[in-house]
């Protein structure tokens, strides 16, 4: 086993939790950076960081943390 | 039908009285289909987590855009208060408008909405200024307390949602619409057209529906079926219908009969 210091260095980024499933984004990111990357396409979306809904003027903005659960929704059918 | 008996909710007219769900189809191609046979312009959807490892490409708002329906995001599946609360809100971040089709459930197996439950939550949702639709059971008690929080309608059930049953308690229907000064729409239990034009012929400004479409042999053909009935259902209201006695009333004249 390495337990050198490099070891533990590989990963600097931050996990967080999307729709249940895990996610390692890089430091910084961004619920902006978090979208692009999942190719939804021109759907309507919104977003829930923490149990709050996060405007989206502010998906630029807003750096998720470690440790950060989002929730990503859109509309399917329903009664 | 528009012209002259317009269906007015939460500040805007509608030309048909029957609103319809999009849950159960096959396709979302089909979902419009069957949408445009029912003449309805007031559609119901499901606020869901995205699938984020396969998104998928189509999505329903693309077969049902929101520049020629009204979307009526529901809280179905919600519990309690907080699950009904966040739902709308994310909702209304989605970019439909604040109309909710507010339901807090409180027994699984009947669906039944937990009534104290679904009053708290209208509550906080119309102080954030949510045009709130509850979805309540046939209790007058209970609309009285939505429409004085401020609900833009009240929506009690016909039967369990699902159950095809028809309205279960005509009377109190009758009774909530008397004392209504919002629209009432029936919500949930409707099997057929029969019960979609009771519903009409109480006096209830509309009817929503989804199983009872979405779950004939003949989808299309029963989505038109039901706007038939809604229109025919408004209409025998309006007329007002003769009172119901015991006894015969001849049609024909009693004079100048062969003797």
């Amino acid at each position: 086993m390495d337990f050198s210091a490099s070891r533990w260095q590989i990963f600097n980024g931050v996990r967080i939790t999307v729709n249940d499933e895990p996610r390692e984004l890089p430091a910084e990111a961004t619920v902006a950076d978090l979208v692009a990357g999942l190719a939804l396409g021109p759907r309507r979306i919104a977003i829930e960081v923490n149990r709050a809904v996060v405007p989206r003027a502010e998906y630029g903005a807003r750096r998720l943390a470690e440790g950060d659960t989002v929730e990503i929704i859109h509309f399917v059918g329903g009664g | 039908m528009a012209a002259d008996d317009p269906f007015v909710l939460a500040g805007r007219t509608y030309g048909s009285r029957l609103i319809v769900g999009t849950g159960k189809y096959a396709s979302f191609a089909e979902t419009r289909k069957a949408i445009d046979a029912s003449g309805a312009e007031i559609v119901t959807v499901a606020v869901r987590r995205v699938n984020i490892t396969d998104p998928g490409k189509e999505n329903l708002l693309e077969h049902l855009p929101p520049d020629r329906f009204t979307i009526l995001p529901n809280t179905a599946g919600c519990y309690t208060v907080e699950e009904a609360v966040r739902t709308c809100r994310l909702a209304r971040e989605a970019g439909v408008g604040t109309l909710v089709k507010l339901e807090v459930i409180g027994d699984e197996r009947t669906l039944f909405p937990d009534v104290a439950a679904t009053i708290e939550a209208a509550r906080v949702l119309v102080k954030e200024g949510f045009q709130v639709l509850p979805y309540v059971t046939d209790d007058p008690v209970a609309c009285k307390r939505l429409e004085e929080i401020g609900c833009a309608a009240v929506m009690p059930l016909a039967a369990p949602i699902g159950s095809g049953l028809g309205i279960r308690n005509p009377f109190n229907l009758r009774i909530i619409v008397e004392q209504s000064r919002v629209p009432v729409i029936v919500d949930a239990g409707v099997g057929t057209a029969s019960h979609a034009a009771e519903a009409l012929e109480l006096g209830c400004d509309a009817v929503l529906m989804n199983t009872a479409i979405a779950g004939a042999k003949d989808a299309l053909l029963m989505a038109e079926a039901m706007r038939l009935a809604v229109e025919a259902g408004r209409k025998a209201f309006r007329a007002g219908r003769i009172p119901a006695k015991l006894y015969a009333t001849a049609s024909s004249p009693l004079d100048g009969l062969v003797r």
